[in-house]
This record gives structure tokens, sequence and C-alpha cells, in this order.
């Protein structure tokens, strides 16, 4: 037993400095599973109100681009005004109206909220984006984000005024999208190494696809509407082993100037995912 | 202004200037990560106890993780270094007792050449450290060897720009002062 006390004494400051590298790691490979840590709501709430200090300064900076990108969006828009798609005057065409305005009262399933995006990141391997709005405001775990160019990520941790966004340029990030031409599904994932591409993997080598292809978002991935951008099929790498393409895709989004996002709620999130637990449970 | 409360500014100030200056920076090519903020744990002070400075790099390096959202990544590597910095100093320290006659390591106290092998090892050693985390489930070796070499010589011009433009005139301390 004294040998033991003594042992300790003697290696005391490497034992200590083993107890840190141990506590740090357990740190970040519980985090990267679970999305907690210690103290993680708390520090979000300080990191974020310092965030927004810079963010307000350099908010002054950016107003030009900003006023671009909102620019756009309003013209995009009012290309979809109902005003827009009318019928030429003459009986030979019709064309038919595009844009679904509800007749038969219908329940909202997405819910669109603005937030201003305090911080983000392009350059480490766990990229993520943290904007101004919290859970007071309505933000939970598991919603989309989109851009005015296309998707972003999916908040992963919410304190009261802050929430984080685990971005589309993230490791761990995984959606189901689709190709626009054939509707075929696939998964978007990031391989970490460039900040201007990601991959789709699982379209079966049957359907055709060519450079430039658009890719939008699925109904099936339950956290964004059908048919939002996602991004350009950029390359096509060619892989004799697989019966599926690999795509290199250019995201829409710029995620070098993000300013403003949209936070999608699903009203139907924990409906369908309880639906979809028990059945596994029964299953099991 | 006394020794302690010239490191908290430093802490302070080091950490900002990564977050919101060096984090924001268009990054230049995908290898390069520009970091800076470890010279606070080679500026401290020489008579540190190794305990404490164990801890002060645990806690600098966990400050540094809230902001970039990846708690224990920078722990981990600043932990590692102040761990390991007595042991460089020791096998580095040639003039006789510089280490009782000057408050922390600098240019002036050590000599620029252990100075400069000093940076250059402890500077490698984060890096190895901080990318190997950060790749331990990604396959490419060259990728790994590629921002480990890219990220350090970054690092290495930082830090001489900020001995140069921050010289610390270390006063030689004496029995009779």
């Amino acid at each position: 037993m004294r040998n033991v006390f003594l042992f300790i004494r003697r290696y005391f400051n490497f034992l200590f400095f083993l107890v840190l590298q141990i506590v740090a790691l357990s740190f970040l490979f519980r985090y990267n599973r679970f999305h907690e840590a210690a103290f993680l709501s708390v520090a979000t709430e300080v990191t974020g109100r310092l965030n927004q200090k810079y963010n307000n300064v350099e908010y002054y900076f950016q107003l030009k681009k900003t006023n671009d990108s909102l620019a756009k969006d309003n013209v995009r828009l009012h290309q979809l005004l109902k005003e827009n798609f009318e019928a030429p005057d003459s009986a030979r065409k019709f064309i038919t109206d595009t844009v679904k305005i509800d007749s038969v009262k219908k329940v909202q399933k997405y819910v669109y909220m603005e937030a201003k995006v305090v911080s983000s990141s392009t350059s480490s391997q766990a990229n993520y984006i943290t904007i101004h709005r919290g859970s007071a405001q309505q933000v939970r775990p598991n919603m989309g984000v989109a851009g005015s160019q296309g998707i972003v990520g999916t908040v992963v941790n919410v304190s009261q005024n802050y929430a984080i966004v685990m971005s589309l340029l993230h490791r761990q990030y995984k959606v189901v999208v689709k190709m626009k031409n054939s509707n075929d599904r696939g998964t978007i994932e990031w391989d970490g190494s460039s900040p201007l591409y990601v991959t789709l993997k699982d379209i079966p080598k049957s359907v055709k696809v060519s450079k430039g292809d658009t890719v939008l978002t699925s109904q099936t991935s339950s956290l964004f509407p059908a048919n939002i951008m996602v991004g350009t099929v950029y390359e096509i790498v060619d892989d004799k082993s697989s019966n599926f393409y690999t795509l290199k895709i250019r995201p829409s989004t710029n995620f070098f100037n993000l300013e403003y996002v949209y936070v999608i709620d699903n009203t139907q999130y924990d409906e369908q995912k309880r639906l979809e637990d028990s059945t596994r449970k029964k299953i099991q | 202004m006394s020794v302690l409360m010239k490191n908290i500014i430093r802490f302070i100030l080091f950490i900002l200037v990564q977050v919101f200056v060096l984090f924001k920076i268009p990054p230049l090519h995908r290898f390069i990560t520009p970091y800076l903020y470890y010279l606070y744990i080679l500026w401290l002070p020489f008579n540190m106890p190794r305990l404490s400075l164990t801890s002060v790099g645990f806690l600098f390096g966990l400050c540094l993780d809230y902001f970039t959202e990846t708690p224990g990544l920078h722990a981990a590597a600043c932990t590692l270094i102040a761990y390991v910095r007595p042991f460089v100093i020791n096998l580095l320290i040639s003039k006789e007792g510089a280490d009782k006659s000057y408050a922390s390591p600098s240019i002036r106290s050590m000599g620029w050449a252990p100075y400069a092998t000093y940076v250059l090892v402890l500077t490698v050693l984060h890096h190895i450290y901080l990318v190997f985390l950060e790749w331990m489930s990604f396959g490419s070796f060259m990728y790994f060897i590629g921002k480990i070499i890219a990220t350090t010589g970054i690092s290495l011009l930082l830090i001489l720009v900020t001995e140069l433009l921050f010289f610390r005139n270390e006063k030689f301390r004496t029995n009779t002062a």
C-alpha cells in the first residue's frame, strides 16, 4: 500500500497529465457522437454573445453583399407570384398555373423562421454555424436549415438564445437528396477535403447522370421540404468496382459569406419519428 | 503589472486573436490553418510548478474549444505541450542557470538557437497531435503529413512576426535587486 502511494507521489505529474488527456479525449469523442459535452450549453450562451458582438461590427462590412443576396432572393420570389403565370390571350395554348395556392385548407407542414448567422467556420473538419435564435424562439434540435441559395445543415444543439447548426461541411453530416431529372435518391456526405465540394453516393449506375445536373432535397429526408436546391453535379468519378455512382457535387450555398439562414420546422417531425421508432421496437 | 495579471490579459488576448482574427481569415489552402494561440503556453514563466502548468494548458485549450465547438481537441494538444515543455527547456538551456535569472523563455533569456529549437519542437508536437486527432477517422496519409507541414510553416512564420513585433525585454534578475 505504501508503495502505491509512493508511486503516485513520484509520478503525480505524469498521472495528472494522463487524467487531463483522458478528460479531453472523452469530451472530444463523446461530443462527436452525442452532441453533448460538459457545460456546453452554458458555454454556447457565452461564446454566442461574444460572437454576436464581433458580428455586429463585421455586419457593416457585409451590408452590400447581404443586400445583393436579399435582392436576388426577392426577385426569385417575385417570379413565383401568381400574377406572373398568366395564360396568353389565345385559345390555342394554355399554361397551367404552376404555383399551388391552397384552396382547400391544409395543414402547413413546414414553417420557416429566419435567423442571423453570428459565427461560422469552413476551415476545420467539423464545421458548425452559430445562429442567433434559440429554444426561446422555437428552435429545437433536428431542424433543417437552409440559406437563400440552398440547404445549409441541421440544428444539433440549442441554448436559450443561440443554436448550433451542423453544416453540410461536417464529416458526420448526411442528408437524403434526389436527382432532379430522375427522382433517384442518394445520400450527400462530405469527405473533409475541400469546402467547395461534397459527395453524393448511392445513385445506381442505371440512371443517366451528366455534368451540371441539379440535385434537390427529397421529401424522405423529413428535415427539409422537397425540392430545395442542394447543388449541381460537378464531376462523375468513375468507379468500376461499384454499381453506384460517386458524384462530386458543388453545393449551391456559399458557406463563406452566410449572413441569414432559414430554420425549417417540420411540425409533424415528432409524430413521424415516434411512429417510426415504435415500429422499429415492435419488429425487434 | 504583476506577472499573474500580465498572463491573465495574455490569456484573453491570445484566445480573442485566434478566434476573431486568425480563424476568420478565409482559408488560403485546405492544408493551412493559422495557429498562434499556443504561443501563450510557450511564454509562461519558468518558475511555474509543473502541475499548474499542465492545468493552465488544459484550461486554455478548453476555452478555445468552446469557441470552435470541438470540446477537447485543442485542450488535449495544449495539455501535451504544457506537460512536455519543462523537459524541452531542461534539455535546451545552455547558459548556466538561465531559468533562474530570467522570468520566462524568450530569445533574450535562452539565446536565438535554443529558443528557435524550443519553439520548433513544441510547435511540431502540438500540430502532430492536433492533426492526428482531427484526422483519426480519415484515410489519406499524405493529407496528414501535408497538413502538419503546411500548418507548422505558417505557425512558425506567425510566431516570428509576433516575436519581432512584441519584443519582450526580459530583465536579468539578480539576488541583490
